[in-house]
C-alpha cells in the first residue's frame, strides 16, 4: 500500500514540475476511494435514518418506500465509487489544464493558465489522516468549478506552486 | 486650505495630488433628508401658528388627547431655549458636514484612484486603472441643478466601485477623460490634451459673475446630453420614442398585466364578488408609475463610439452616461421576444466583470447595453461592441445568426435525432465560430444569440448526462464572469462538440495572450 501511493506521488510530482512534459490523464492517489466512500456512508446513513423516522413511528407501511429508494440510490452510489474516482482525472497540457471527472454525468473543462486567479488547498478530517488534500482553481468566472480532490499533500502543493508561477508569467487580463 | 476644490476652474484633477470634492456634496447627499425634515418641523408649526393666530390662545392640548409638543413649548415659555436647540442642532450638522467635506478627498495617480473618507472611521479605497471596466457619470436632478454631477469607476469585482460624488459637471467629465487617458497606456499624448482641456476651462470661465453663472447653469440644463464634439457622428444609435414606446406596451409585462385583469374579471363575473375591485386603483397607480418611470428613464437614450470606448447615456431630468473602455464586454445577448417579432425588434444584454449599484437605462440592470432597437441598431451596437471584429462576413454571419430559421447557413445545427430535446428549435440550435468570437443560437420561439469573444473565455466546459450520451449528444458552456448571460449550448452533436471543445480552448489561449485591450491606446 505504502509504496504504491510513493510511487504515485513520485509519477504526480515530475508532472507538476514541467506542465505539458508527459502527456496524458494524472489520476488522483487511491486512497481518496477511502475518504469518498466514508462521506457517501456517513451521508447515507443520515438521510435513511431520517426518512425512516416518519414511518417508524406513525407506522405507515407505505412510507417505508421512500428509505428503501434512498438505501438503493446509495448503495449503487456506493458500489460505483471506485470507478468514480478512477474518473476523475487532470491533465496540465502546454498552455491550460484539462479536468475531467464523471461518470453517468461526465464534465470535462479546460482552464488556460493565464485565467486563473488563485489556487486553493483544502484538507478535510479525513484528508488529513489518509495525507490527501483537495485543490481549487478560481476564474474570474464562479461557474469554472474545478477542484480536484485526493491528490497527495507533497504534490498539491507542489502543484499549486507551479500553476501559481504559470498563471503570473501568462498572466492576461480579465 | 491647500486641496483643490474639485470645480471647473481649470485645476487639473488626475495630477496625483489630493482633492476635494464639489462644496455642495453634504447639501446633495443628505441635503433631502435634512429638507424634507425640516418642512415637516414647518408644517406643524404653521398649524399651530394658525391656531395661536385666528383662535387665541392655545388651551391645553386639545381634547383629551396627548399635549402637542409644540403647544407645550409655547405655553411655558420655552421658545427662546428651542430656538436656541434648533440653532444648536443646526449648527452642529453644519459642522459634521464640513469636516466629512474636508476629510473626504480623492486623488488620480498613474496608476490608481484612490479616495478616503469617514471622519471617526476612516475608509480608504484604491482601483487599479488597468483593471478599470467602465466609467459613470449620474446627474440626478438636484446635482444638475447646481452643476455637480457623480463619477463611479468601475473596477473588476463584485460591487468594487470607487464612487466620487459630488464633482463639478465640467470638472467631472474633464476627470473622466484623463482618467480613461491614463487607463490607455498613452503618455506622449497627455501634456498636449491636458492643456487643451485647460485652455477650453479658461475659455469656459470668462463669462463670469453671478448672470454668468445662472446662464452657464442653463445652457448645461439644456444642453443635449450627447456632446456632439465627444463622438463619431456616425456611430450614433438612437431609440425613437414610438418604438421606446411599443416595446413598453408589447413587453411581458403588460401581458402579465392583462392575464391579472383577465382573472380578476373572470372571478368577479363567476362570483359577483366585487371587493376585488378594491385593489383596482392601486394596482392602475402602480401599473402606471412602471411604464412612466420605464419611458422617461430610456428617454435621450444613445450609445456612440469614442477613442475610449462605447457610451452609453440616457435620461431626461436625471441623466446618466457610461463610457465602457474596449475589451470590458465579457459576453453579449441579443434576443427577441415572441411579441416583439413582428416588429423585427431586439434586445442586447451583456456580462461584464464589474456591477454597479446605478442603474441602467429604464430603470434595469446595467446590463442592458440596447432596451429595443431593429436589426441595423442591433449591427451597430454589435459593431462597436467588438471593434475590428466584424468584417462582411462576420457580419452576414451575425444576421444569420439572429434570424435565420437554420438548416445549412453557416452555424453547426443540432442533429435531427435531438429534437425530442429541443422540440421547436433543433433546426436553429447551433454555434459557428470566427476569429474574433464565438456564437450560440438557441430559441424558435424565444430567438436568442449569444456571442463570447475568445479573449474574455475563462474556461470551457463539455458535459453529458445518460439521455444526453444515448442520444449521442452533448453540452457545452463557455465560462465568463457573473451577469444575465450564460455562454451555453445544449444537444449539440458530441463530434462537433468535442472539435468545437479543443478549437475553443485553444483559441482561448491565443486569444487572451494576444489581447492588449486592457492598455488599449498603448500599441
Amino acid at each position: 500500500m505504502t509504496t504504491n501511493t510513493e510511487s504515485d506521488d513520485q509519477q504526480a510530482e515530475a508532472v507538476a514540475v514541467t506542465p505539458g512534459a508527459t502527456p496524458g490523464w494524472q489520476h488522483v492517489s487511491g486512497k481518496y476511494i477511502a475518504v469518498d466512500l466514508v462521506g457517501w456512508l456517513i451521508s447515507a446513513v443520515i438521510m435513511v435514518g431520517l426518512t425512516s423516522l416518519v414511518p417508524f413511528l406513525t407506522g405507515l407501511t407505505p412510507l417505508w418506500a421512500l428509505p428503501a429508494i434512498l438505501a438503493v440510490v446509495f448503495l449503487v452510489n456506493i458500489l460505483f465509487t471506485p470507478r468514480r474516482v478512477r474518473a476523475i482525472a487532470y491533465q496540465l497540457r502546454d498552455d491550460d489544464l484539462l479536468f475531467r471527472r464523471g461518470l453517468m454525468f461526465e464534465r470535462i473543462v479546460a482552464v488556460p493558465y493565464g485565467r486563473m486567479q488563485l489556487v486553493d488547498i483544502n484538507r478535510g478530517p479525513l484528508d488529513r489522516a489518509l495525507g490527501l488534500s483537495e485543490l481549487k482553481f478560481v476564474t474570474a468566472a464562479a461557474a469554472t468549478g474545478v477542484v480536484i480532490p485526493g491528490l497527495p499533500a507533497a504534490v498539491a502543493e507542489e502543484l499549486r506552486d507551479a500553476l501559481v508561477e504559470l498563471a503570473e508569467s501568462r498572466r492576461a487580463g480579465l | 486650505m491647500t486641496t483643490p476644490v474639485a470645480r471647473s476652474n481649470g485645476v487639473r484633477l488626475a495630477d496625483g495630488q489630493w482633492h476635494r470634492l464639489h462644496p455642495a456634496t453634504p447639501l446633495l447627499r443628505g441635503g433631502i433628508a435634512f429638507v424634507a425634515i425640516l418642512g415637516v418641523i414647518i408644517v406643524n408649526f404653521r398649524d399651530v401658528a394658525i391656531e395661536v393666530f385666528f383662535r387665541g390662545p392655545v388651551n391645553g392640548g386639545g381634547s383629551g388627547g396627548r399635549p402637542d409638543p409644540l403647544t407645550f413649548v409655547l405655553e411655558n415659555g420655552l421658545i427662546g431655549v428651542v430656538i436656541l436647540a434648533i440653532m444648536g442642532v443646526l449648527l452642529l450638522c453644519i459642522a459634521g458636514f464640513y469636516v466629512s467635506w474636508r476629510m473626504h478627498t480623492f486623488r488620480i495617480t498613474d496608476e490608481l484612484v484612490e479616495v478616503r473618507s469617514g471622519v471617526l472611521f476612516r475608509t480608504n479605497r484604491r482601483g487599479r486603472l488597468d483593471r478599470i471596466q467602465g466609467i459613470n457619470i449620474v446627474r440626478p436632478f438636484l446635482a444638475r441643478l447646481f452643476g455637480a454631477a457623480k463619477l463611479e469607476v468601475n473596477v473588476a469585482g463584485q460591487d468594487a466601485n470607487v464612487q466620487l460624488a459630488y464633482l463639478g459637471s465640467g470638472a467631472a467629465d474633464e476627470l473622466r477623460r484623463e482618467i480613461l487617458l491614463l487607463a490607455s497606456g498613452t503618455r506622449e499624448q497627455r501634456a498636449g490634451s491636458a492643456d487643451a482641456g485647460l485652455a477650453g476651462h479658461l475659455a469656459g470661465s470668462a463669462t463670469t459673475g453671478a448672470a454668468g453663472l445662472i446662464e452657464r447653469r442653463v445652457g448645461e440644463f439644456t444642453a443635449p446630453e450627447l456632446d456632439a464634439n465627444a463622438i463619431e457622428p456616425t456611430s450614433v444609435v438612437r431609440i425613437n420614442l414610438g418604438r421606446l414606446a411599443g416595446s413598453l406596451v408589447l413587453s411581458g409585462f403588460t401581458v402579465w398585466t392583462i392575464i391579472g385583469a383577465v382573472l380578476a374579471g373572470i372571478f368577479i363575473a363567476r362570483t359577483g364578488e366585487f371587493f376585488v375591485l378594491i385593489g383596482i386603483i392601486p394596482a392602475l397607480i402602480g401599473v402606471t408609475g412602471f411604464y412612466v418611470s420605464r419611458f422617461t428613464r430610456s428617454i435621450r437614450y444613445s450609445i456612440a463610439a469614442t477613442p475610449d470606448g462605447i457610451r452609453v447615456g440616457f435620461g431626461l431630468l436625471s441623466t446618466s452616461n457610461e463610457t465602457l473602455p474596449p475589451g470590458r464586454i465579457h459576453a453579449i445577448q441579443v434576443s427577441q421576444p415572441l411579441l416583439w417579432r413582428p416588429a423585427g425588434w431586439w434586445h442586447i444584454q451583456l456580462n461584464r466583470a464589474s456591477n454597479s449599484w446605478t442603474n441602467g437605462a429604464s430603470g434595469q440592470a446595467n446590463t442592458t447595453i440596447l432596451p429595443v432597437g431593429n436589426l441595423d441598431d442591433v449591427r451597430k451596437v454589435l459593431e462597436l461592441m467588438l471593434p475590428g471584429a466584424i468584417d462582411e462576413d462576420a457580419a452576414a454571419l451575425l444576421e444569420r445568426g439572429l434570424v435565420s430559421r437554420g438548416g445549412d447557413d453557416g452555424f453547426h445545427n443540432s442533429p435531427r435525432r435531438a429534437a425530442i430535446l429541443r422540440w421547436f428549435s433543433w433546426r436553429r440550435n447551433g454555434f459557428a465560430v470566427n476569429p474574433g468570437f464565438v456564437l450560440f443560437r438557441h430559441g424558435a420561439i424565444y430567438r436568442e444569440l449569444v456571442i463570447v469573444p475568445h479573449a474574455r473565455a475563462q474556461s470551457i466546459a463539455l458535459s453529458r448526462g445518460p439521455i444526453y450520451r444515448w442520444l449521442r449528444v452533448s453540452h457545452l458552456r463557455v465560462h465568463t464572469v457573473a451577469g444575465p448571460v450564460s455562454a451555453e449550448l445544449g444537444a449539440i452533436d458530441e463530434g462537433d462538440a468535442l472539435e468545437l471543445f479543443g478549437e475553443l480552448a485553444s483559441r482561448a489561449v491565443t486569444a487572451a495572450n494576444s489581447d492588449t485591450t486592457h492598455r488599449w491606446r498603448a500599441s
